[in-house]
């Protein structure tokens, strides 16, 4: 016996399933603790981590504040890598969920990530700007919707791959301000006037 | 974008519910007007956090509180089933979290302003994770139907949410299971935006005398499927 990962026969049954909406009482698996990334160290971050806050508003088509959001982040580490899943659970990762409040606002600590590879089949090291995945599912979203979130300033947004597929008139929904005090902030528009960019993942 | 690799697969359209879907009310001010950017899977999308019992504590049985005092009221039932890939691998030491209504159609939310009462013994909410195989389960009670203000007269039939994550946070859900032989099926506007029967029919659980026990709970088995990987590297941008 390998250890090899064992696979059921083929079959053409297996479909991925339905995705629906998280409906407006998903705050049953709201941990507000789960905003804070950095929330297991304490003192012990990362050799050359800067703890950063992201924060935001997120607004619907008739410019309303979208009270009921589950917000998701996930991003790489200082260094720029993720989390081997054979690897250390306890090692910092850069997951975070944060429901927006009663202003529409969205807020994570976390530690700002590094630039990451584009993958193990890009042909080369290609680096990618640092960057934070962003999740939105809500009621009325069917499916959650997703973008990234980019840095200004960054030298590498210049060329990063997924920056440069989008329209530059758009990219500015996508690239986080710095605010002062290691905040960035970032609006989404879910619909409407300046929409984000959002992503067919 | 020549030298990205499209990770995980693609879904059917008919497969998946359109996120400008009229005859749910809410999606009207919600949908993107915009076409949506194909985003290419980098290590972004193929990797994704871990999460561990020690760190995110299992609740199994939602029918106790952790005080052990009291049991919810309602109709107890076992759920569970297998999270797998689209190509049959078993999603390994994967979190699954549930929440529901109590039985009488009312969630712990201070949203919820349904004219039902609450149960002090049921909060709604579990966390398990699946085992090497794919397997998970938990004891719950059958969550009642409530309504809502979508249309006139308006009724969700029972469901559970579940939220899922894979080996890659592309395969990030959140979706709801159904019960078998709800009334209320057809009339839902949710479970009916997805436009392929077969799909929308894997979102309803079915009953498993396997998996009942015997002189104490009906069990119901639903599985669920995460998007499988791409089987070859893509040269391109382009794909169907
Ligand atoms: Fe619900």
């Amino acid at each position: 016996m390998t250890e090899a990962t064992p696979e059921l026969a083929p079959s053409d049954a297996l479909v991925a399933s339905a995705h629906q909406t998280a409906g407006p009482y998903w705050h049953l698996v709201d941990f507000p603790e789960w905003a804070d990334t950095t929330r297991h160290f304490a003192d012990r971050l990362p050799e050359g981590a800067e703890r950063i806050t992201l924060a935001g508003t997120v607004k619907d088509g008739k410019g309303a504040l979208v009270t009921d959001a589950l917000v998701e982040i996930w991003h790489a580490d200082p260094s720029g890598r993720y989390p081997d899943q054979n690897g250390d659970p306890t090692a910092f990762q850069g997951y975070g969920r944060c429901a927006t409040d009663k202003q529409g606002r969205f807020r994570f600590v976390t530690l700002k990530p590094g630039p990451v590879p584009v993958g193990p089949h890009a042909g080369g090291n290609a680096m990618q700007a640092p960057h934070v995945a962003l999740a939105i599912f809500a009621r009325g979203l069917l499916q959650h919707l997703s973008t990234r979130l980019y840095f200004e300033g960054e030298p590498l947004n210049a060329t990063d791959p997924v920056l440069k597929a989008v329209p530059e008139a758009r990219r500015g929904t996508m690239i986080a301000k710095p605010a002062g005090n290691g905040t960035w902030t970032l609006d989404l528009r879910l619909q409407g006037e300046g929409e984000t960019v959002w992503m067919a993942v | 974008m020549s030298d990205v690799v499209h990770g995980y697969r693609r879904p059917n359209p008919a497969t998946q519910p359109p996120l400008n879907s009229p005859s749910y009310g809410s999606t009207h001010a919600r949908y993107p007007t915009q076409p949506l950017l194909e985003l290419p899977h980098t290590l972004t999308e193929t990797s994704s956090p871990i999460f561990t019992p020690a760190r995110y504590p299992e609740v199994t049985d939602l029918t106790v509180l952790e005080n052990g005092k009291g049991q919810a009221m309602g109709e107890r039932i076992i759920v569970g089933g297998r999270l797998t890939d689209e190509d049959g691998r078993p999603i390994r030491r994967a979190m699954v979290e549930v929440w529901q209504a109590n039985a009488a159609g009312r969630y712990n939310h201070e949203g919820d302003t349904h004219d039902a009462p609450l149960d002090p013994n049921f909060r709604g909410m579990g966390r398990v994770f699946t085992d090497d195989e794919g397997w998970y389960r938990y004891v719950t009670i059958r969550p009642g139907a409530y309504p809502w203000r979508n249309h006139q007269n308006a009724w969700r039939p029972n469901h559970t949410h579940y939220s899922l994550f894979g080996s890659g946070f592309a395969q990030r859900m959140i979706t709801q299971m159904y019960f078998p032989g709800d009334p209320l099926l057809p009339l839902d506007p949710i479970f009916n935006t997805v436009a392929d029967e077969a799909a929308r029919n894997r979102l309803v659980a079915k009953f498993d005398l396997e998996m009942t026990k015997p002189e104490w709970a009906l069990g119901y088995r639903f599985d669920i499927v995460l998007r499988g990987r791409e089987a070859t590297p893509m040269e391109d941008g382009h794909h169907d």
